[in-house]
C-alpha cells in the first residue's frame, strides 16, 4: 500500500485547513431536472426539500426544455453515445461541423472550434496563438480560467485596474514594442455582473493596433437585443478577434465550449490547442442538444425578453425593498452583504424558507465584500421572483439590514 | 535605497489602489497577504521592477511571500545589486 498513513495525514491535515480557512465546499445533491424550481438534498441523505433556484446559470431556462432534450436523444439514437476519438483522428461527426457554423453565424465571427469546456478553451487558445513575444493584457476581474490559460501560455503577462480605461491604456503604451497586444477581459464579470466597456475596448484595441480577447460565457445567448452577447450590446459586432463562450450556461447547460473569431486564429487552435488536440470533443448527445437550442434562439429572442423582464423586476424589487445591490443589468444580480457570516446566515435562512441562493466571500470575492449572488432565468415565472422577494425582506427585516448604507450595515455586523 | 523604497511605494500605491481608495500603504503594509494584490495583480509589480531596474527576476525568486511588502521587495532587489 502506497497511501500510507502518514500521507493520509498529509492530505487529511490540508484539508482541515481548506475548512478552517473557510473555503470548503460541500455539494447540495439535486434530485430533480435542472430548473426554475429542484428537489435538493441537503446536507446529502436529508428529506428532499423544493426551493425556487436562484443560483443556475440556466440564463434562457433551457436545460430541461422539451426541445432540447427531444433533440439530444435524436442526437443519440443516430450519431450515437460516444466518439472514442479525438476530433482529428476519427472523433469529428456532421453534427459537430453543424453546431460550429452554427455559432460562427450566432456569434457574428469568421469561424469556430468546439472545445470540451469553456475552461478548456481558455486553457488553450493563448498557448495556441502567442509565442513570447507577444503581450496579453488582462482586466485584473478576469474568470480562473483565463488566469489559467494564461499561466501555460509563454507569452508575456501584463493587467489593467477591472474595467479601468485609463490604465489599459497606460498598458497599452508601455507594451507598443511587443509583437502582438492581446486584451482580455469578461464580457459579462460572473461575480459583479457588470459589463466589460466593449466600444472603449474595441476604440483602444484599434488605436494601439492590439487583438481583442473576450470571454462570453455569461452574455452569450441573452446580452445584446438579440442575445449575441457583449459585442452585440455594444455595437462591435465583427470586431472582436476572439470570443470563447460556454455551451454549459444559457445555451443548454450541458457542457462545451468554443473559441470563435478570425479565421487563421481558429485554424491555429485546430492545429495547436492541446485541450482540443489530446481531448474527446463534445458527445453527440450534447451536439445535438445545442443545435437545437442555437435554432431556437435564432427563431426567436423570446426567451432572452423574458430574461430582461425578470431581471428588472427583481433588481427594482431588491433596490426598493432597501437591499444594496450591484447596479446593472444583467441577470447576475449580487445583494451585498460585505460580512462572510451575515452571507452564510442570510443564505440559511433563505433556504430554510425555500429559496436557493449562495453567500460569497473572500477569496472568492475581495475582502469586506461578502454576498448572496443571485442569477435570473427565463424560467423563472412572475410568482417564484414574488415568493423569493418575500424571503429575502422577510430575512433582510430580521437582520436588520434593509435601507441601511455599506457602512451602517459593516458598524453593525463588522468585515 | 529610500529612493528605491519611494519609488517602488509610488508604483504600488498608483498600480493598485483605486481612485478613491484611502487605504493606507506604507513600506511595511502586507501586500499580497494583505489582499491589496491579488498572485495574479502581482506580474505587473515583476514587469515593472524588470524594466525599471533592467533585471530579470526568475519567477522562483519573485513568490509571494518575496513581494508581500515595499520592504521585502526591496530586499529581493538587493539580490540584483540594486540599492
Amino acid at each position: 500500500m502506497s497511501f500510507s498513513d502518514s500521507i493520509r495525514e498529509i492530505y487529511k491535515k490540508d484539508l482541515e485547513n481548506i475548512r478552517r480557512s473557510g473555503i470548503y465546499k460541500d455539494e447540495r445533491i439535486i434530485c430533480s431536472p435542472q430548473s426554475s424550481e429542484i428537489e435538493v438534498e441537503f446536507p446529502y441523505g436529508s428529506e428532499q426539500k423544493n426551493v425556487i433556484n436562484m443560483c443556475a446559470n440556466n440564463y434562457l431556462g433551457l436545460s430541461s426544455h422539451p426541445e432540447v432534450i427531444e433533440a439530444a436523444r435524436n442526437g443519440l439514437d443516430h450519431r450515437g453515445y460516444g466518439m472514442s476519438s479525438v476530433r482529428f483522428i476519427c472523433g469529428t461527426q456532421d453534427i459537430h461541423k453543424q453546431l460550429e457554423d452554427r455559432l460562427t453565424e450566432f456569434l457574428g465571427t469568421e469561424d469556430t472550434i468546439l472545445f470540451p469546456s469553456c475552461m478548456d478553451a481558455n486553457a488553450g487558445v493563448f498557448e495556441a496563438v502567442l509565442t513570447p513575444e507577444a503581450v496579453m493584457i488582462a482586466d485584473r476581474l478576469v474568470h480562473a480560467s483565463i488566469v489559467d490559460g494564461m499561466r501555460l501560455c509563454k507569452a508575456q503577462t501584463d493587467n489593467f485596474k477591472h474595467s479601468n480605461m485609463e490604465h489599459l491604456e497606460q498598458k497599452l503604451q508601455f507594451h507598443q514594442k511587443a509583437r502582438i497586444r492581446l486584451i482580455i477581459t469578461d464580457g459579462a464579470f460572473s461575480m459583479d455582473g457588470d459589463l466589460a466597456k466593449l466600444d472603449k475596448i474595441v476604440e483602444l484595441a484599434e488605436k494601439y493596433d492590439a487583438m481583442v480577447f473576450v470571454d462570453e460565457s455569461h452574455s452569450s445567448g441573452f446580452i445584446g437585443k438579440t442575445g449575441r452577447g457583449t459585442h452585440e450590446h455594444f455595437g462591435v459586432l465583427g470586431k472582436i478577434d476572439i470570443i470563447t463562450t460556454t455551451l454549459g450556461k444559457a445555451l443548454g447547460g450541458a457542457s462545451g465550449g468554443c473559441v470563435s473569431g478570425r479565421k487563421e486564429i481558429v485554424e491555429m487552435c485546430r492545429q495547436k490547442a492541446r485541450p482540443y488536440l489530446f481531448s474527446n470533443t463534445i458527445p453527440p448527445v450534447v451536439v445535438s442538444g445545442a443545435n437545437k437550442v442555437l435554432e431556437i434562439i435564432s427563431r426567436t429572442t423570446e426567451r432572452r425578453d423574458k430574461l430582461e423582464k425578470n431581471t428588472v423586476f427583481w433588481r427594482k424589487g431588491l433596490t426598493e425593498a432597501g437591499f444594496i445591490i450591484k447596479e446593472g443589468e444583467t441577470p447576475i444580480v449580487p445583494v451585498m452583504l460585505f460580512n462572510a457570516k451575515l452571507s452564510q446566515d442570510i443564505a440559511a435562512m433563505l433556504y430554510e424558507d425555500g429559496i436557493y441562493a449562495v453567500g460569497f466571500f473572500f477569496p472568492v470575492v475581495p475582502k469586506g465584500q461578502a454576498r448572496i449572488r443571485t442569477q435570473l432565468s427565463a424560467a423563472h415565472e412572475m410568482h417564484h421572483l414574488e415568493k423569493a422577494l418575500d424571503a429575502f425582506i422577510k430575512a433582510g427585516k430580521k437582520f436588520g439590514i434593509l435601507h441601511k448604507t455599506k457602512q451602517e450595515i459593516i458598524d453593525q455586523y463588522g468585515l | 535605497m529610500s529612493d528605491t523604497k519611494d519609488v517602488i511605494l509610488e508604483y504600488v500605491k498608483n498600480e493598485y489602489l483605486e481612485e478613491g481608495d484611502d487605504q493606507e500603504v506604507t513600506y511595511t503594509t502586507p501586500l499580497i497577504s494583505g489582499g491589496i494584490v491579488d498572485s495574479f495583480s502581482m506580474v505587473s509589480l515583476k514587469l515593472f521592477l524588470e524594466n525599471k531596474y533592467d533585471i530579470k527576476i526568475p519567477d522562483d525568486v519573485a513568490t509571494p511571500e518575496a513581494f508581500d511588502s515595499v520592504d521585502n521587495i526591496v530586499e529581493v532587489l538587493k539580490k540584483f545589486n540594486i540599492e
